[in-house]
């Protein structure tokens, strides 16, 4: 993809065929530890991340998300079942461990970019490794996309003289850098203020329609689930299982004002009952380990 | 960097002539002159004070350090010292930080040397100095080795340190991104623990200097002895 053709894509989400990212979670059961006496983390999990969507996964503290999407990303293995990624398998009988690869990034919970390379080295980190780019194609590039998601003029500071907000734009671009399929998000905006994280929403939903990556998002807040996701996955506490699968309807592209909407709030009273009685089961179980 | 040194400078000017900057200038006189008058206390208040009646007077050890440093002597020895302090704090630097990082980054190698090396660590370094004068030929070699021992233990247990303290998910991001060994080793590694090299090497350097006097002292090579057997 040229720098050209990067930049000034149709916005218009409907124009751009969704074509690829898609994974299926098939039957999937991690266990920590032995596998007679140890802690099952998630338990026989199925279901599917659309490709060029948004699929959030909504489930209390602790429940094992995160254990999918380390299976997902290739950091740990699974004990059983198999994860696809469009056709190829990425761990499953007899490879549990999937090879982490460009084509599916993380975004870290609290942030993963490297303090002590500044915000364009860090943005070029990816295709410079990969041998994809040349030094001055990467920077173009770089430049290019930091302007187009608003970072123009930090390229050059340090992500510790930015704020939380800028840094967890910039390590989204740098996520799109490597032209993965599907981006691995972990509750990115845990560590944020309510209102900066609806600046980050937006932004996130901005650069998806320009990029028209598929996305996996972790988060236990659920109306940033709504109001995201093509798909809203509940989960069980642990061991994790889909409760509940929700295509939320609403049109994109979408921006704030849907959160008023009707229809928003009728799918919040479908499930925030749902995701209110995992939570508490979380907590029981968490007062009866103590 | 520059904007840290601007920093530093401004905070410094803040110092000077601040609160803090006076009882500071106000308590190293008030401790001046207690030492002045405690010394001198037999010929001025006629009877002497504890301990520092019997050390010199702040006043007569300025003067002896004055006649001091108009002896070439003395700065053949203090150049002695210096040379001798550097020789084993770059040798303790330039086997310690990559004995440190090849610990911490294999298991099988730690596993190996970090036994022996936690017996050897504890054993204060000079106490290494007779066995140090027995391995080496010359005694300009036996002090710069226990120079080298002082820092050397300090900057490769920061060095271990600091590796393994960096975030397992930068590891995560640059496997993902595509990173060779190599790419991680030299990217990732290496500047992730170069804050704790830099520490090792600042309380290490430290440890050199109090270290190479005593070294000096015990195995006669001293500044001292060539002080004492300078001219009056």
């Amino acid at each position: 993809m040229s720098v050209q053709s990067a930049v000034t894509q149709d916005r218009s989400p409907a124009l751009q065929p969704a074509r690829k990212g898609g994974v299926r979670i098939n039957d999937v059961v991690k266990t920590y530890g032995a596998e007679d006496t140890g802690v099952l983390a998630v338990d026989h999990c199925t279901f599917e991340v659309q490709p060029g969507e948004i699929t959030v996964v909504v489930g209390p503290s602790g429940c094992g998300k995160t254990t999918l999407l380390n299976a997902i990303a290739g950091f740990h293995s699974i004990t059983s079942g198999s994860i696809y990624l469009d056709d190829e398998m990425l761990c499953g009988p007899g490879k549990l461990k999937a090879q982490p690869g460009p084509d599916r990034i993380v975004v870290f919970q609290n942030g993963a970019l490297f303090p002590w390379k500044t915000n364009i080295e860090n943005v070029t980190f990816g295709p410079m490794m990969q041998g994809a780019m040349t030094r001055a194609e990467a920077y173009d590039r770089a430049r290019a996309m930091m302007a187009d998601a608003g970072l123009r003029g930090i390229e050059r500071n340090y992500p510790g003289e930015t704020s939380s907000g800028v840094r967890r734009r910039v390590e989204i671009v740098r996520a799109l850098m490597n032209n993965p399929k599907i981006l691995l998000l972990d509750e990115p905006y845990r560590a944020l203020d309510s209102l900066t994280k609806s600046v980050m929403h937006e932004a996130l939903l901005e650069i998806f329609y320009k990029n028209r990556v598929s996305v996996f998002f972790i988060t236990h807040d659920l109306e940033e689930a709504i109001f995201l996701g093509h798909r809203v996955v509940i989960m069980t506490t642990r061991p994790c299982r889909p409760k509940k699968i929700l295509d939320i309807d609403i049109p994109h592209p979408r921006d704030y004002s849907v959160l008023t909407t009707k229809r928003f709030r009728e799918f919040m009273e479908e499930t925030v009952a749902a995701v209110h009685e995992e939570a508490i089961k979380a907590f029981a179980a968490g007062e009866k380990e103590r | 960097m520059v904007a840290a040194a601007k920093a530093l400078s401004t905070k410094f000017a803040g110092f000077v002539g601040g609160d803090d900057f006076w009882r500071g200038i106000v308590a190293i006189a008030a401790f001046l002159i207690f030492w002045e008058a405690g010394s001198r206390s037999h010929a001025w208040f006629g009877f002497s004070f504890p301990w520092v009646s019997q050390v010199p007077a702040p006043t007569a050890v300025l003067q002896a350090m004055f006649k001091l440093v108009q002896e070439p002597s003395f700065w053949n020895s203090a150049f002695l010292s210096t040379l001798r302090v550097f020789e084993g704090f770059f040798a303790a630097m330039v086997i310690g930080i990559p004995l440190g990082l090849a610990m911490a980054v294999s298991r099988i190698f730690f596993g190996i040397t970090f036994p022996v090396f936690e017996v050897l660590r504890p054993i204060p370094p000079l106490a290494w100095v007779p066995a140090s004068i027995i391995f080496w030929p010359t005694q300009e070699l036996s002090i710069a080795f226990v120079t080298f021992l002082g820092a050397f233990f300090t900057i490769v247990i920061n060095v271990i340190g600091g590796a393994r303290a960096i975030d397992v998910r930068y590891f995560q991001a640059a496997r993902s991104m595509g990173s060779s060994t190599w790419d991680i080793f030299r990217r990732i590694i290496l500047p992730g623990t170069l804050p704790s090299i830099v520490v090792g090497a600042t309380v290490g350097v430290g440890i050199t200097w109090a270290v190479v006097v005593a070294a000096e002292m015990i195995s006669g090579m001293s500044a001292a002895r060539t002080l004492r057997s300078s001219p009056e």
